[in-house]
């Protein structure tokens, strides 16, 4: 009853509920290996908050603290307003888009029904999850007519991550987990699929916590940009913000934009 | 050859009948390996220790020489005695092995980070298993199946001696008439039918390995 309940005033407070609200939470293996600590922030509805950071800074720990992969050691995580270890981790994840890094989609299935996964794990009719994947190969420039067919070893690295973005968003999730989505492919389909996805998350109306090492992607796509350093978040402020901001670690971040954009 | 020929074709009831006591005792043999080691294979990957010990057994039964584990059960009640079904409980503890240590090294194979995103995604247990698991582990799964019944073939000509019936009906009347033609009435038929075994399994495994999946060209394993 008491989870009814707490349902029921999430669902009335609704657009001021953050989407996705960390308090004080933190993740260690075993005793006191501490690979996120003291993370509080908060992903408004609507709104894309990028992680960003080196290697090892946590980032990826911090998403899978969302979708209950892992489950925080210390603290707590809210989605939509309720605690993740108060909700079926089964049920969480399916109202939760998620995507990753090349190796997401399954390498048996074709493109049709990787797209159509989570509609088919949520038990949709066929003709609904048909025209649902139809849609959406549509809406990441992939017709369904040419590319629904196909394997993932058949397709470039960018048309891969295409589909895993038409994936994530098929069963209509409030909100996107992204985990270096972008990081493997060439800089023009980069930018390409960066100003695709930034467009496509705001007319959707989609919350996204998005996590990169790259620090142009993330002032490109987030309205807030947070740094990660040693598993704690360093600094959280607007892209626009960003720039001025004095914490060492987002320094020596900014530092490598001009590196990055001589580099290519 | 010649003798050979004659001789099959002389006998061809006799050597249809045996061939056809041969299929069922391997093909009943595998079948309950299958149904068998199939879910000691998943659950080895499961879990620890069960995967220690259930390895370690299926590891020593193959040890055992043949004849000697087809001896040790006819004294045994319900599974031993003389006759087919003990030839079958043998060659059975036989086609465990390579059946469960591929299914487990299938799965075992497979990216842990899609494992990952599949329970991302939302599966449960059973539909990790069922949708990405068992798929993607099914070429390697099958190169296991190829394995056992190639060794169950060849093995099945042994049951005779405990009176299981089969083409080694054959060897051992050979053996004791001191007759190659009658040896290899049993012994080349079986050949046959173990490399005819081997090709169609072969072939299956191949056809069933995903592209992208791991051991992409089906990796036999030989036990």
């Amino acid at each position: 009853m008491a989870h009814l309940e707490t349902r029921h005033t999430g669902a009335e407070r609704g657009e001021g509920t953050p989407a996705v609200a960390f308090e004080d939470a933190g993740f260690a293996l075993g005793a006191d290996r501490w690979l996120v600590r003291g993370l509080t922030f908060a992903v408004e509805a609507r709104e894309t908050v990028v992680l960003v950071g080196r290697s090892g800074a946590g980032k990826t720990t911090a998403l899978k603290l969302v979708n209950r992969l892992l489950d925080p050691s210390e603290g707590l995580v809210r989605v939509e307003g309720r605690a993740t270890g108060d909700w079926d981790p089964v049920q969480l994840r399916r109202r939760i888009g998620w995507v990753i890094q090349e190796v997401g989609l399954l390498p048996h299935l074709t493109v049709r029904r990787n797209v159509g996964l989570v509609p088919e794990l949520l038990g949709w009719e066929r003709a609904r999850i048909e025209a649902r994947v139809t849609e959406l190969l549509t809406v990441v420039g992939l017709p369904a007519a040419e590319y629904a067919a196909r394997r993932p070893h058949e397709l470039s690295g960018g048309q891969r991550q295409r589909v895993g973005v038409a994936r994530a968003l098929a069963a209509d999730p409030p909100l996107l987990l992204l985990d270096e989505p972008f990081g493997a492919l060439d800089p023009i389909t980069r930018a390409e699929l960066q100003r695709e996805f930034r467009d496509l998350v705001h007319r959707l109306g989609k919350a996204a916590l998005f996590v990169t090492h790259d620090l142009r992607e993330a002032l490109a796509l987030g309205d807030r940009v947070g740094v990660m350093a040693g598993g704690r978040l360093a600094a959280l402020e607007t892209a626009g913000r960003f720039l001025e901001s004095d914490h060492p670690e987002a320094r020596a971040l900014t530092a490598t934009l001009d590196g990055g954009a001589r580099g290519g | 050859m010649g003798d050979l020929a004659r001789f099959l074709a002389a006998n061809r009831a006799q050597v249809l009948d045996l061939l056809g006591e041969h299929l069922v005792l391997v093909g009943i043999a595998v079948g309950v390996a299958v149904a068998i080691g199939l879910p000691l294979g998943v659950a080895a990957t499961r879990d620890r220790r069960l995967e220690a010990a259930v390895l370690g057994v299926a590891n020593v039964l193959q040890t055992i020489p043949s004849l000697a584990l087809f001896g040790f059960l006819i004294p045994v009640p319900v599974l031993g005695g003389i006759g087919a079904s003990t030839a079958i409980v043998a060659l059975t503890l036989y086609a465990l092995l390579p059946i469960v240590r591929n299914t487990h090294a299938g799965i075992r194979a497979i990216d842990p980070a899609l494992r990952e995103a599949a329970r991302g995604m939302g599966m449960t247990d059973r539909q990790l298993l069922t949708r990405v698991e068992l798929p993607l582990a099914a070429g390697v799964i099958v190169a296991g199946i190829r394995v056992a019944t190639v060794i169950s073939i060849g093995i099945a000509t042994i049951a005779a001696a405990i009176g299981a019936g089969g083409l080694g009906v054959y060897i051992f009347q050979g053996l004791a008439m001191v007759d190659d033609t009658v040896i290899l009435a049993g012994a080349v038929p079986a050949a046959l039918l173990a490399l005819l075994a081997d090709a169609a399994l072969g072939r299956l495994a191949r056809r069933l390995t995903p592209p992208g999946a791991p051991g992409g060209r089906a990796d036999a394993r030989p036990a």
